[in-house]
């Protein structure tokens, strides 16, 4: 058994992931909120799915910067780190989309309705894993790097127009989109602010732990392949 | 830092407070399941196995530094 010691000044942003996961379970159970009608007490869901997006979003733009510097450097290191969080943001945006298909079978009754937002949502997800495929399809590992840096750009940026522009074009069920902003919601209470933001930071963080856990899995293997 | 861990508990608190007073509305809530006190059981049931969730990520985090530290010991020992 490892002595269980605690590095504060490595692992200071560790404790502040969990700190803020448990605030936002316990307070985002507990806190009150606006009541709304049909959408009820699922408005808590915002401190759970709506923040699996933004957390989404902010690993997948990491991922944008890490391939683009990459591409301006060349060094192998960067590319392993944008493949992890690449692949965060890919569970992030899944689980987003289970979510939400829950959230929609009891506010709106359907566990999927043809809207710009959730098919946009989709398209983006598809687009991503493709993103897994094309990276584990090459061999060459200079060329796999390469490749899925450039795609990873593309990638990334058909996320904004998806899930941001067209929804906003066309009418939508969806709160954030065509003439149903979602942050209305916050006129009514700022409770919700109080676990949603700490919720966003919290989920994101936990996130960025477990890509360091794989990226510092990737280095003991490559520094591995270097000795034998 | 224990500034905040203090904060973080007063605010529990305040938030169980806060979800006793609900007041009875036109909108249906889960009112009697919060007077019932029901409510911090299901909190309780996520707290268990988010802990548990994070006890393992905290033992991975701790196997991945073993192995950091025996691999960087036999990079210098190949070194010599």
């Amino acid at each position: 058994m490892a002595k269980l010691t605690f590095d504060f000044k490595k692992n200071w942003w560790k404790l502040i992931a969990v700190i803020l996961v448990f605030y936002t379970v316990i307070g985002g159970f507990l806190i009150k909120v606006p009541r709304i009608a049909i959408v009820q007490e699922s408005v808590r869901n915002q401190f759970f799915h709506v923040s699996m997006w933004f957390s989404m979003m902010i690993l997948l733009t990491t991922s944008l910067l890490f391939s683009i510097r990459y591409l301006a450097k060349s060094k192998m290191k960067y590319d392993g780190i944008a493949e992890e969080f690449a692949y965060m943001g890919i569970i992030l945006g899944i689980l987003g989309l289970a979510t939400g298909s829950i959230w929609a079978r009891f506010t709106w009754g359907a566990w999927w309705v043809n809207d710009a937002k959730l098919n946009g949502a989709a398209i983006c997800m598809l687009i991503y894993l493709a993103y897994v495929i094309l990276r584990n399809s090459i061999e060459d590992e200079i060329q796999r790097a390469r490749i899925s840096a450039v795609y990873n750009i593309f990638a990334w940026s058909t996320l904004l127009p998806l899930l941001y522009i067209l929804p906003r074009l066309t009418d939508s069920l969806h709160p954030g989109s065509g003439g149903n902003p979602g942050f209305n919601i916050y006129d009514l209470d700022n409770n919700l602010r109080l676990v949603f933001y700490p919720s966003i930071i919290g989920w994101t963080l936990l996130g960025i732990w477990i890509i360091q856990l794989r990226v510092r899995v990737k280095e003991i293997k490559s520094k591995l392949e270097d000795i034998s | 830092m224990k500034k905040y861990i203090i904060m973080f508990f007063s605010n529990l608190i305040a938030f169980s407070v806060m979800a006793q007073h609900g007041e009875i509305n036109a909108v249906e809530m889960a009112d009697a399941l919060r007077t019932s006190g029901k409510i911090y059981v299901v909190v309780l049931v996520v707290t268990v196995i988010l802990t548990g969730l994070i006890l393992y990520l905290i033992r991975l985090d701790k196997k991945v530094s073993r192995l950091e530290k025996e691999v960087s010991n036999k990079v210098k020992f190949e070194a010599r």
